[in-house]
């Protein structure tokens, strides 16, 4: 199967800047997924996102929409992606029906046409209410619908969203988050950008960490499922906090014995935190451990690492590699 | 390139661009009541003590020299639009679309021309209210304004292009104050024969002093005169300048839309 979005050895670099913006990008996203490109500010996950939407022309590699090649095939290209960038770029003056008609025109809809899918996309993305008001009135989670909408017009085989909840309140991400989910589940492919964690959590698929820019930024450090990721950097975690600072040796050696590993002590928050394969066994254990030896526990949990224990994890692996 | 395809998109922006000016009537309100008072303040406040060489009523051959003004700051305008379109991302989002490319262009100057010719109209009313009168043949008198929008056409070109080039409104703000000087260094408001021996040629050359000198001529103001080749074929310059413009820029702004941050 032709991969919806891939990209070889793509290579950017501005000119005046000191280290190049992408050095060595690949990526491949099969139709109907959702990627996310997780990386920290200047990593280069913009720039791959203009090369691929024809904004921007790569110094090396090569890089393809649809089997369509994004250099020597624009047009092509152009006909079968959505942009969404890091700026709702509607018009503020105009309304919403009124963006919605224009870009509909500018997509080449007939006037009726346009007219129709306004009316549509108005209504997916609950906007209805407020096609006959100024763009400039609306608010940030509005506005990044009515951008999603118009990027939608002619349903692009690919949709690209750049940091789309970039200054949202948390109401506005959750809307833009919903109005994606309903997008994906009509089976266009996603590719976001995102410098949140729990972003790319949500929505993607898979996702691929752009290292940090200093030093060997601009290419993928890690590449995997969510769960996946994880995985790379160990399994479960179990967590006890006990009241009393005195029980913390005697509960770091209890959660020592049951993990078989040594155990990271944070005495200002009475924490005993380690890692654990087995984790309703280990779990049972303390539980157990903790009764026997009468320690007094605040709280005690087994907990996945976030993403952000992989993403810093991953990226400083980068910088070292 | 498709060019029905260029015709209607750029058919579709231009009518962006007029309903911006309806939802925001203040812009047309700047757009026309700058140049109304300059007009009030060169003919009340400055032109009391300025004198025609050779005769005649100074305000009746100021009146073309703000008209011509009127055209040339309309560079900054379309620079501010481009630039305007280019931060919020819109220009992005069109170069990212099947249109024909060539539309965002020609749309914008189609509209700013439109915008420019009401502008003028109301200018040309406001300047018979205050006195002036083109005494000039009908047929001279439309060639006039003819010239006045080519001129105004050709700066829109300068303004796509400064616009898409430099992409920052602090830009906007340096060529808003470098048109001071550029419109001083002319002969819109005084007769170049006046400035000292290097400075009155580069003033008769500045492409806006032929069509002020030409737009005297057809409206059957009084003139500055001179003997200089250009000052003698002011009309035929007026026609020139502006064609040597749009050949320079409308060339580069499209090289420059397509090939922007490539």
């Amino acid at each position: 199967m032709v991969a919806a979005v891939s990209a070889e050895a793509l290579r950017k670099h501005y000119p005046g800047s000191a280290e190049p913006a992408l050095d060595g990008f690949d990526l491949s996203v099969p139709p109907g997924t959702v990627h996310g490109l997780l990386g920290p500010n200047g990593a280069g996950k913009t720039t791959a996102v203009r090369i691929l939407a024809t904004l921007l022309r790569a110094d090396g590699g090569r890089a393809a929409i649809d089997g369509f090649d994004v250099a020597t095939q624009a047009a092509d290209v152009r006909r079968r992606i959505g942009l969404v960038g890091q700026y709702a770029a509607v018009d503020e003056i105009l309304d919403g029906r009124g963006n919605l008609v224009m870009f509909g025109r500018l997509f080449h809809l007939s006037r009726h046409d346009a007219q129709r899918r306004a009316g549509e996309l108005l209504t997916q993305f609950d906007l209805t209410d407020a096609g006959r008001r100024p763009v400039g009135k609306y608010s940030g989670g509005m506005r990044r619908r009515l951008d999603l909408a118009v990027s939608m017009i002619l349903t692009p085989a690919v949709l690209f969203l750049d940091e789309p909840t970039t200054g949202l309140d948390p109401r506005g991400r959750a809307e833009v988050w919903d109005a994606v989910r309903a997008l994906v589940a009509a089976g266009t492919t996603v590719l976001l950008t995102t410098q949140y964690l729990d972003e790319a959590d949500q929505l993607a698929d898979r996702i691929s960490v752009l290292a940090a820019p200093k030093g060997g930024g601009g290419r993928v450090v890690a590449d995997g499922t969510p769960d996946a990721l994880r995985a790379r950097i160990g399994g479960d975690r179990i967590d006890l906090v006990v009241r009393h600072a005195a029980d913390l040796p005697r509960a770091a050696a209890l959660v020592e014995r049951v993990a078989g590993t040594a155990a990271e002590i944070d005495e200002t928050t009475r924490r005993v935190a380690a890692p654990v394969s087995d984790r309703m066994g280990a779990l049972a254990a303390v539980v157990h451990g903790l009764q026997q030896e009468g320690i007094d526990a605040e709280d005690l949990t087994v907990r996945r690492p976030t993403l952000d224990e992989v993403f810093l994890q991953l990226t400083r692996a980068g910088v070292a590699a | 390139m498709n060019v029905p395809w260029v015709v209607s998109d750029s058919a579709v922006l231009t009518r962006r661009y007029l309903t911006h000016l309806r939802q925001q009537p203040v812009e047309l309100a700047n757009a026309v009541g700058f140049p109304i008072l300059m007009v009030l303040m060169f003919a009340f406040l400055l032109g009391g003590m300025m004198t025609v060489p050779g005769g005649g009523d100074y305000r009746q051959a100021l009146l073309p020299g703000l008209f011509t003004l009127t055209m040339m700051f309309g560079l900054s305008t379309t620079m501010v639009a481009v630039v305007t379109d280019a931060q919020r991302g819109i220009t992005d989002r069109f170069r990212s679309m099947p249109m024909a490319h060539g539309a965002v262009l020609v749309g914008r100057a189609a509209a700013d021309l439109m915008i420019s010719a009401i502008a003028l109209a109301v200018l040309l009313l406001v300047a018979l209210a205050v006195g002036w009168r083109a005494t000039g043949e009908p047929a001279a008198i439309a060639t006039a304004v003819g010239l006045l929008l080519m001129l105004r056409f050709a700066v829109l070109w300068v303004g796509i292009y400064l616009g898409l080039l430099l992409r920052s409104t602090g830009a906007v703000t340096a060529v808003q104050v470098f048109e001071w000087p550029f419109a001083f260094l002319s002969g819109l408001f005084v007769a170049p024969a006046t400035m000292p021996p290097v400075v009155s040629t580069i003033a008769e050359w500045n492409p806006i002093s032929s069509t002020a000198a030409a737009t005297r001529d057809l409206f059957g103001n009084p003139g500055w005169g001179g003997d200089s080749w250009v000052a003698g074929h002011s009309v035929l310059m007026a026609v020139i300048w502006p064609l040597v413009i749009i050949a320079v820029f409308a060339p580069l702004s499209a090289h420059r839309y397509r090939e922007m941050s490539r």
